[in-house]
């Protein structure tokens, strides 16, 4: 039970890394990533979000959507939207300074595809509620990793000599290939 | 949150703010494919168009469903733009959206069950694919449905332009195949790595260094010129 458990937050951690294996969230992964502060806090804020998610896919599947299997994806965004507005209320009400700090970045993560993709991978997986928390934060940790990786190298990429042409996207790009090598290297876990 | 561009709601004459300029129905279409390509200049979408790039058939099938729910969806939210409030547009356009993708992910499943299996959660994911969203907020949510079509077939085309073309390089190389078909006889040796989520990454990566280097290239030309 507890090796399963581990086995699902350390293999969506590392080796099935949303970001950097599976594509999932990559608006957030080369759109904010130009601080490291904002990219963890982001990654905090998608964890939290991941966490709930999780737990409203598993009620879903279990009370709800047992009797019309096909109206998932629809129930899904419609849920999900639903409880990215309702914990904006709360941390507003709750936690103001989190809440500026966030600014836009909350309300955007109902359109990340890792939140959905989350939803969707715990279904097709048939994890059960415990499974699914522990999916959740191996997943919201990988993003956070991610995120704060890329962040730190940008932060260093401003400062360098890069050619003109790799100013845009192209040398994040190809840094983001390089990360997500390092990241197949942990593929060999799976085998120990 | 903050709607600060509230409109009045007699309009007689529908000039809605921030609404496209009128102009030929071919730029609409061809917007979409060129200048505004969703991928290679607006970014957008790239999950989808790393994710299920390593082989040409997985692009042609999610272009496919693409194109479908961009085109239904911008005729749908285009003809019910007088009906939806302003507040709850995006969670409309959303609803909308979500039911096209749910159409395609079920017509998927039965005719091209193998299709399906291999794209798996990326079809369902298609809801959140900023292109489409995008597109309704920015275009289609402000012009007729005539208009609407044609931008949605035109950025359809673009998306799948640049998703068929990553895929088709990340298949010929890493596979050594196109379509299945062996190219360089069985004793071509494949660079795996390509077809690999790193190989996605490199891939988006030189084509981005590749129009870097074209347009900075433009930009001396012009400078020679003009000079």
């Amino acid at each position: 039970m507890i090796s399963n458990l581990a086995w699902i937050f350390f293999s969506t951690l590392l080796i099935n890394n949303f970001t950097l294996a599976m594509f999932l969230g990559l608006c957030p992964f080369f759109g904010v990533t130009s601080k490291v502060d904002t990219g963890w806090r982001l990654g905090a804020a998608n964890t939290f979000v991941l966490v709930i998610t999780s737990i409203s896919a598993w009620a879903l599947n279990t009370y709800v959507l047992t009797s019309a299997p096909y109206l998932r994806t629809i129930a899904f965004i419609v849920v999900i939207a639903s409880m990215v507005q309702i914990v904006e209320m709360i941390i507003k009400k709750t936690l103001p300074t989190l809440f500026r700090e966030l600014g836009i970045y909350l309300p955007l993560i109902t359109t990340n595809c890792a939140i959905l993709g989350l939803a969707l991978f715990q279904t097709t997986r048939k994890y059960n509620l415990v499974e699914g928390i522990f999916f959740a934060f191996g997943a919201g940790l990988g993003l956070t990793l991610a995120l704060s990786l890329m962040a730190s190298i940008r932060e260093r990429m401003d400062v360098a000599d890069v050619p003109v042409v790799a100013k845009r996207m192209g040398l994040v790009m190809v840094i983001a290939s390089c990360l997500s090598m390092a990241f197949m290297g942990f593929a060999g876990m799976g085998s120990g | 949150m903050t709607t600060d561009t509230v409109v009045a709601a007699d309009a007689a004459e529908p000039i809605v703010p921030g609404a496209p300029p009128p102009g030929p129905l071919w730029l609409d279409f061809w917007r979409g494919i060129a200048q505004d390509n969703p991928v290679m200049i607006q970014m957008l979408g790239l999950c989808p168009s790393m994710a299920v790039s390593n082989s040409l058939a997985n692009g042609i099938g999610m272009s496919a469903a693409v194109i479908f729910v961009l085109v239904m969806s911008s005729v749908l939210v285009s003809s019910l733009r007088k009906v939806i409030p302003n507040e709850v547009r995006l969670a409309s356009y959303i609803l909308i959206i979500a039911t096209f993708v749910t159409i395609s992910d079920l017509v998927m499943q039965a005719y091209f069950p193998l299709l399906s299996n291999t794209l798996g959660p990326f079809v369902p994911l298609i809801v959140v694919n900023c292109i489409i969203l995008g597109r309704a907020e920015a275009f289609a949510g402000k012009v007729k449905p005539l208009r609407a079509a044609v931008d949605a077939l035109g950025m359809g085309v673009g998306f799948t332009v640049a998703l068929c073309s990553i895929a088709a390089f990340r298949e010929v190389v890493g596979n050594g195949t196109l379509l299945g078909y062996h190219l360089f006889g069985l004793n071509y040796e494949p660079w795996v790595f390509m077809i690999m989520p790193p190989g996605g990454f490199l891939t988006m990566g030189l084509g981005f260094l590749f129009m870097g280097w074209w347009g900075e290239r433009k930009k001396a030309k012009l400078a020679e010129v003009t000079a």
